[in-house]
């Protein structure tokens, strides 16, 4: 029932952004659903396999901004081989030959070679935006064609990627005529870093708002930088490191007392401290800070420094601040909304450096926390029920004990109940991370209470496959299930095949399905993609006459509309 | 002749005093836990017998362990064919020491997780990671028994542990940090020698290691050795499969076609050369520097034919003929 025209349709459509939106507005009919296609121009694609190109483009003509995903996240803890999959290679090639105006490039977790990089440069009159986020493949030669050839690029963002430095010149790459720069991110290249190239670039780039350097430009070019972009926002500094002779460090502290649009700091991956206090008159501003690879920033330096950031939004820290740091974090931070304490010391040194007493602290100190990644070595139940009570407005909580199966250290029960309090408080909890010692009891909670929950991640926990059963009945939002060393077994796995259309993917390492699950599971799921990731010859696990009760190491399935990839490697059995 | 590996990224090379056991840890592959020099001789008398697989076949366990129990009713990994075996026994049946780690030696036979196995000698830092409560998952229907045994178990494990200071006992990809964070944190504390503290830092440097011929490459964590020969045993261990599978690879199901002089060759090990690209992009025969200067520069690693490195002199400096395995 259409009373506007569809022009105005479309119009209202505008407003309409986020992708879940989008795509409810193009189930309501069919008119719709074409004003919808026709109109969309970003799409986000949360498993690239599950679709391909030429689908994407069929639907999508007018298409000017894509995300995609390639690997499942595991891969981030090596549990999957390098060369599985998710290239992008077939995706540009793709879109360049449709010749649609590509506009925005997003990536996480893909295989991105120089040659795909080379092809995007070179297709796209219009690119301006390529957002790089743990991926591989790819090296300093592929930067610098997307620096040649891109006249109008935006961001060039590269966040954690494994990229071989080849130490070549792709900074200057960039020609002279190139001043549209607002992101520049290569924090993670492990090279040198042409100084020069640098600072001509950010001098000629006015509207740079977010500029995160490598370890490989040291304190004075920093300072030379900054005098050169005080608009800037978000800046990540490379080595922060030696003393600076009292020049340097005089010109910084100028230069950063002119940066009064910094909002967000990051980096000192190298760090004298003591030079830290340079960054003090801007530290009311930030509402973000990332210390996680600031090995040599504690202590009272590092306390100093949040004490003035009383309007932090957002802090990324190592757990080497300890319990009486987060305290004052607690005190100190009214406004944090994600906070993130990372380990510093994973050779399990067994230096309890935060403890449940930190994360309760933050939990009774910041209302408005709602997203936490949480590495300790211990943890309590009742620690759990406090934060579940003082914060019930978790959408993300992840706790990580370090030591897998640890159970509640006063009381020796396993975590089930404090997990259990935090879903029944967190109504909105979307994303959750188990660990400790853990019964099939803390699921039947999960299954009970995390109505909204879409993605979780469990690593040795459960008893029986009731755990997974009652995960898959209770959690109607799922979309994500990734399971490590717990054991669950083909009961569960098909107890409800038809769940997993409703899901992205599901991932199952050394749990106990088997072979003969899997095949059944692909069988009954001709929609599902079921591979089997078998690190020695998979061929093996056919001739074995052991009519498939071996088990499966790793698993992982995901729905898709195209059916089996071609591109998976030798080891990967798709069944 | 198959082992699956896993990614060597956390695993240590003990090198312990004799009495090592088995470890059996996720199923299959750990390479970590074996004193190099007993698998290498291993090899070694394989190749002077008959060169029947079992003889020649790499494990981890001690000359002693013997493998054909193992194909029992395990239900995680059986035989192949007959003639292959698994290179690691789910439990280290024979092996009267590791009796001693659990009671429920037993119980676990019938799970595929040997948690428990890996604690004897492995801990011996306190908080290391400690998945000896993994029995307590195993067990379901024994679940509310197991934690005072586990709780006992753990003691009687520290209390046997071996202490040497190298020793970590880490899960593949546990604690879930990205190779990313841990390379990072591992360049900038390695510089900070003089901490108060003395934290002796992440300690995770990952290269890739990749070899002619494999399908895939690894990744290895450098700070998990201290020696060359550490090193070179890990990557032995680990790319081992390549070396006896390739064969296979050439044919349709060609594990028989495997030809012994082959399978000599490759044991040998004079076929292979483990090479390196250090810091400038040059490669380099790996050995010729002090091991600390060899960690600090080197970017990759690379397991070449040795017919292919015959330009690599010690020392001398040549960029890689070969494909880029990256």
């Amino acid at each position: 029932m259409n009373y506007f025209p569809d022009e105005v349709v479309e119009h209202v459509f505008d407003f309409v952004t986020s992708h879940k939106d989008r795509n409810a507005i193009s189930l309501v009919c069919k008119s719709w659903y074409k004003i919808e296609r026709y109109s969309r121009q970003k799409v986000f694609i949360g498993n690239c396999y599950a679709t391909n190109p030429e689908r994407l483009l069929r639907r999508f003509p007018c298409l000017k901004s894509l995300t995609l995903k390639g690997k499942p996240h595991f891969a981030d803890f090596n549990l999957v081989p390098h060369e599985w999959g998710g290239f992008v290679l077939p995706w540009i090639e793709a879109l360049a030959r449709s010749r649609v105006g590509l506009e925005e490039l997003r990536l996480k977790r893909m295989v991105v070679t120089d040659e795909s990089l080379e092809l995007l440069s070179r297709s796209f009159v219009n690119f301006k935006s390529l957002v790089l986020v743990s991926c591989e493949g790819f090296t300093t030669d592929g930067l610098a064609s997307i620096a040649a050839n891109c006249r109008h690029l935006r961001d060039l963002d590269l966040q954690e990627n494994e990229i071989d430095d080849h130490r070549g010149q792709w900074l200057s790459c960039f020609p002279d005529t190139c001043t549209t720069l607002v992101t520049l991110n290569f924090a993670c290249l492990e090279g040198e870093t042409n100084l020069v190239a640098l600072e001509r670039l950010v001098a000629r780039s006015p509207n740079l708002k977010s500029l995160k350097l490598n370890r490989a430009v040291p304190l004075d070019a920093l300072a030379r930088l900054m005098s050169c972009a005080p608009q800037m926002v978000d800046l990540g500094v490379g080595s922060y490191e030696n003393d600076p002779d009292s020049e340097s460090y005089l010109k910084l502290q100028a230069a950063i007392k002119k940066c009064t649009l910094l909002r967000s700091l990051s980096g000192f991956l190298e760090a004298a401290p003591h030079c830290l206090s340079a960054f003090h008159p801007i530290c009311h501003n930030l509402t973000s800070l990332n210390l996680s690879y600031a090995a040599e920033i504690h202590g009272s330096h590092l306390i100093k420094l949040i004490q003035h950031c009383k309007k932090l939004q957002r802090l990324w820290i190592l757990d080497s601040i300890g319990d009486k740091g987060l305290e004052v974090v607690a005190s100190t931070c009214k406004e944090l909304q994600e906070l993130r304490v990372f380990p510093s010391d994973l050779l399990g040194g067994g230096n309890t450096a935060v403890t449940e007493e930190g994360l309760v602290a933050i939990s009774a100190g910041c209302p408005k926390l709602h997203s936490i990644l949480y590495f300790c070595q211990q943890m309590t139940n009742a620690a759990l029920v406090t934060v579940a009570k003082n914060c019930p407005n978790f959408i993300r909580f992840r706790l990580c004990i370090l030591e897998p199966n640890k159970p509640d250290h006063v009381t020796s029960q396993p975590l089930d109940e404090g997990f259990g309090a935090i879903v029944k408080a967190c109504k909105s909890l979307r994303r959750l991370s188990l660990s400790g010692l853990l019964t099939d009891q803390v699921f039947l909670y999960i299954g009970m209470y995390a109505n909204q929950l879409e993605m979780l991640s469990i690593a040795f926990a459960g008893d029986t496959d009731k755990g997974m059963l009652y995960v898959l009945n209770g959690c109607k939002k799922m979309k994500k299930l990734e399971i490590r060393d717990s054991p669950f077994g083909d009961t569960a796995l098909l107890a409800d095949v038809s769940k997993y259309e409703t899901m992205r993917s599901l991932w199952m390492s050394s749990c106990e399905v088997t072979l003969s699950g899997c095949k059944g599971l692909a069988e009954k799921a001709p929609w599902l993609n079921v591979e089997i990731i078998n690190e020695t010859d998979n061929n093996r696990m056919e001739e074995n006459g052991h009519e498939g009760r071996q088990k499966v190491d790793k698993l992982y399935l995901y729905r898709t509309v195209v059916g089996t990839r071609m591109d998976a490697p030798p080891f990967v059995w798709i069944l | 002749m198959s082992y699956r590996l896993l990614s060597v990224d956390k695993e240590e090379l003990d090198i312990s005093p004799p009495g090592l056991k088995e470890r059996n840890y996720l199923g299959l592959s750990d390479c970590s836990s074996v004193d190099s020099s007993t698998i290498h001789n291993r090899v070694q008398d394989g190749e002077k017998s008959n060169l029947n697989f079992k003889a020649t076949e790499l494990r981890l366990g001690l000359p002693e362990s013997q493998s054909p129990e193992r194909e029992t009713d395990f239900g995680l990994l059986s035989p192949r064919t007959p003639d292959e075996k698994l290179l690691f026994p789910l439990l280290p049946s024979k092996d009267t020491a590791a009796s001693a780690t659990i009671g429920h030696k037993n119980v676990v036979s019938g799970n595929k997780r040997g948690f428990a196995d890996t604690w004897d000698e492995f801990s011996s830092v306190k908080g290391s990671v400690r998945p000896g409560g993994g029995i307590n998952m195993m067990l379901s229907p024994k679940i509310k028994d197991v934690p005072k045994s586990i709780l006992e178990e753990r003691s009687h494990a520290k209390g046997g542990s071996n202490n040497a200071p190298a020793a970590k006992a880490q899960v593949v990809g546990w604690p879930p940090i990205r190779s990313y964070r841990k390379n990072t944190m591992a360049s900038s504390t390695s510089k900070n020698t003089d901490e108060v503290d003395g934290k002796p830092g992440l300690g995770a440097l990952f290269v890739k290691v990749s070899m002619d011929g494999a399908p895939y490459l690894r990744k290895v964590d450098l700070r998990t050795y201290t020696c060359y020969q550490q090193l070179s045993s890990a990557l032995e261990k680990m790319f081992s499969c390549f070396t006896l599978g390739q064969c296979g690879l050439h044919g349709a199901q060609g594990r028989e076609r495997m030809s012994e002089i082959k399978l000599k060759d490759l044991l040998h090990g004079s076929e292979f050369v483990l090479t390196y690209e250090d810091k400038d992009g040059d490669w380099m025969l790996v050995g010729d520097v002090p091991w600390e200067i060899f960690t600090e520069t080197c970017q990759k690693l690379k397991i070449m034919k040795g017919s292919d490195s015959i330009g690599l002199a010690p020392g001398a400096v040549e960029k890689s003929k070969n494909k880029d395995r990256v």
